[in-house]
């Protein structure tokens, strides 16, 4: 175990876009048919997100754009491409362009998925699913310890949407996550959708399950919309599609989150069939709603 | 075999034998919960390949070009996590796929698009301001052995197929049915300012700015290019690349090389 000087210390300050952290508000994922409409029109909004790969280019559109909407907005990088729950070893260098874009941009958030992506040198494109053992779980933290000390930072870790169980798990996934958070001292990026469309697929309650999770180390929350399907028995299977609105039952659950833990950093995910951007912002304000309403209530007025 | 390795595997193959160790809480077949990833797994890169080269998605159509990208998927799955990348040698593939023979222009017009996505990511150079540019083609001793260091988003494509015009065509700036695509043509793609342009060179004016970006000096790139063609223009194509920001440096030749002892 590390110890890290954590970025997220301070999970309610509203600074501005060079504040250390995220503000307890909303954000959206960055799409670049969306930059000059968030320049010209200088949105209200509390961060932006990128995919850290699609940012892993030389120069052109996506630098001039990043550069110009990250000297207004505090950022949140997130990876898909780091593949923390492969058996095989990090990919250096990606830790490596990782950590160029973080000295670049000084993001204020870094997150990654407990998932795998990467095997045998091909890459897979998709989040896919880890067992819950002993031996994962030391392959696991020893990859974010690697992540930890390479990047200089505390990471946050995104639970998981799973389809699949496997029979060798010894433990559940919030008993797991847990141990992680304990071992490395990473935080949690608490993705709501995620966690409703797992509990849906395995049959457990979504409550309680996010009750389990290590709620004191939420850094950040991601919200998303699911697509619906069904497995070989007929029940229901969602599926995590980035593709759709946030579903009632998703907000839901995001607002007794809220009462447990408090403000949030927020991200609204939609990565699929991308609207416009005041559709997403129309989804940004129903998150801040949410999220001023579970603001603890001022203890006496300010002079 | 380990777990990811028999995912892997299955992912990629349908034909693969499906993973073991998995289970279900209503002990349905995992086999149609394991579908969601191969499906997530190829889809996914199949719309990468088609944000990549639309062009040759409308040539072909959707659901020729998703069968299409689907066999390049399986045959040619990534191997970097930098998705952007994927796909560079999509042209050679479509080469050598049978059932797009009937269009024999297709894969350059993929090469055209993969030019396109390599100059819009490409590194960002300054242009050399026009008077320094002046001042160098000003002095007439030293043109000959001038090197000209072309912007890195720049590129060059010579084509039996009228592939400038067929690109157009596809962007609306000229009606599909008055272009042959049998007429040879030359591109030049670019990125000026934060736009990524597709303009048509003589065969000339292609085969000089390839020798600049080859290295060669100025004097030597246009005695080839001449030799091409004895109409080729030099101050056109130098006004060309001057104007749409393409020079980045020039190098006088080194005294030091005048006046060696023999």
């Amino acid at each position: 175990m590390i110890k890290i000087d954590s970025p997220l210390s301070d999970p309610n300050s509203s600074a501005p876009a060079c504040g250390a952290s995220l503000p307890a508000r909303a954000g959206l994922g960055l799409k670049p048919q969306h930059y000059r409409e968030i320049l010209e029109s200088a949105v209200d909004l509390g961060f932006f997100e990128i995919h850290a790969e699609n940012y892993m280019v030389d120069g052109g559109p996506f630098h001039h754009y990043l550069g110009l909407i990250r000297q207004r907005y505090p950022l949140s990088l997130h990876g898909v491409g780091l593949s923390i729950g492969a058996e095989g070893p990090l990919d250096e260098a990606h830790l490596d362009r990782l950590t160029e874009l973080i000295e670049r941009y000084s993001p204020q958030a870094f997150s990654e998925h407990l998932a795998w992506s990467s095997h045998g040198g091909l890459f897979l494109n998709d989040l896919l699913p880890v067992a819950y053992d002993a031996a994962t779980l030391a392959r696991v933290c020893e990859h974010i310890d690697r992540v930890q000390s390479r990047l200089q930072r505390r990471m946050l870790l995104e639970n998981p949407a799973t389809y699949l169980e496997f029979a060798r798990s010894s433990m559940d996934e919030a008993s797991f996550i847990c141990e992680v958070v304990r071992r490395t001292g990473c935080g949690l990026l608490l993705d709501v959708n995620n966690a409703y469309v797992s509990s849906i697929n395995h049959r457990r309650d979504p409550y309680a399950y996010i009750d389990a999770l290590p709620l004191d180390a939420v850094g950040e929350i991601h919200l998303a919309g699911f697509a619906e399907d069904s497995d070989g028995a007929g029940a229901r299977l969602l599926i995590d599609s980035h593709g759709a609105p946030v579903d009632d039952a998703v907000w839901t659950l995001y607002a007794r989150v809220l009462q447990r833990i408090g403000p949030t950093p927020t991200l609204i995910e939609r990565d699929n069939q991308v609207p416009a951007l005041q559709v997403l912002l129309a989804e940004a304000r129903q998150a801040e709603r949410l999220l001023m309403s579970s603001r603890p209530r001022p203890q006496q007025a300010s002079a | 075999m380990s777990t990811q390795q028999a995912f892997a595997a299955a992912l990629l193959d349908p034909d693969s034998p499906f993973p073991t160790g998995l289970k279900t809480w209503n002990g349905s077949d995992p086999a149609r919960r394991f579908a969601v990833h191969r499906n997530n797994v190829v889809s996914s890169l199949i719309d990468a390949l088609a944000d990549a080269y639309p062009v040759v998605h409308e040539l072909v159509g959707e659901e020729f070009f998703r069968a299409m990208a689907r066999v390049y998927v399986q045959c040619t799955p990534p191997r970097s996590p930098l998705l952007v990348r994927y796909g560079e040698d999509f042209a050679a593939f479509l080469e050598g796929f049978e059932p797009a023979a009937g269009l024999p222009y297709l894969a350059d017009v993929a090469r055209l698009e993969a030019l396109r996505v390599r100059a819009y990511h490409a590194a960002d150079r300054p242009a050399l301001a026009a008077q320094e540019i002046a001042a160098a083609l000003a002095t007439p001793e030293c043109l000959n052995e001038l090197v000209i260091q072309l912007h890195p988003a720049l590129g060059v494509l010579s084509s039996p197929f009228a592939l400038v015009s067929l690109w157009a065509a596809h962007q609306g700036e000229l009606a599909l049915e008055t272009v042959d695509p049998w007429q040879p043509e030359h591109a030049l793609v670019l990125r000026n300012a934060l736009e990524v342009e597709v303009m048509r060179l003589p065969a000339a004016g292609a085969r000089f700015i390839q020798c600049l970006q080859q290295g060669v000096p100025l004097g030597h790139a246009a005695a080839q290019a001449q030799s091409a063609d004895p109409s080729f223009d030099l101050s056109a194509q130098l006004a060309l690349l001057i104007r749409t920001g393409a020079i980045t440096q020039l190098h006088p030749p080194l005294p030091a090389t005048q006046g060696q002892p023999l």
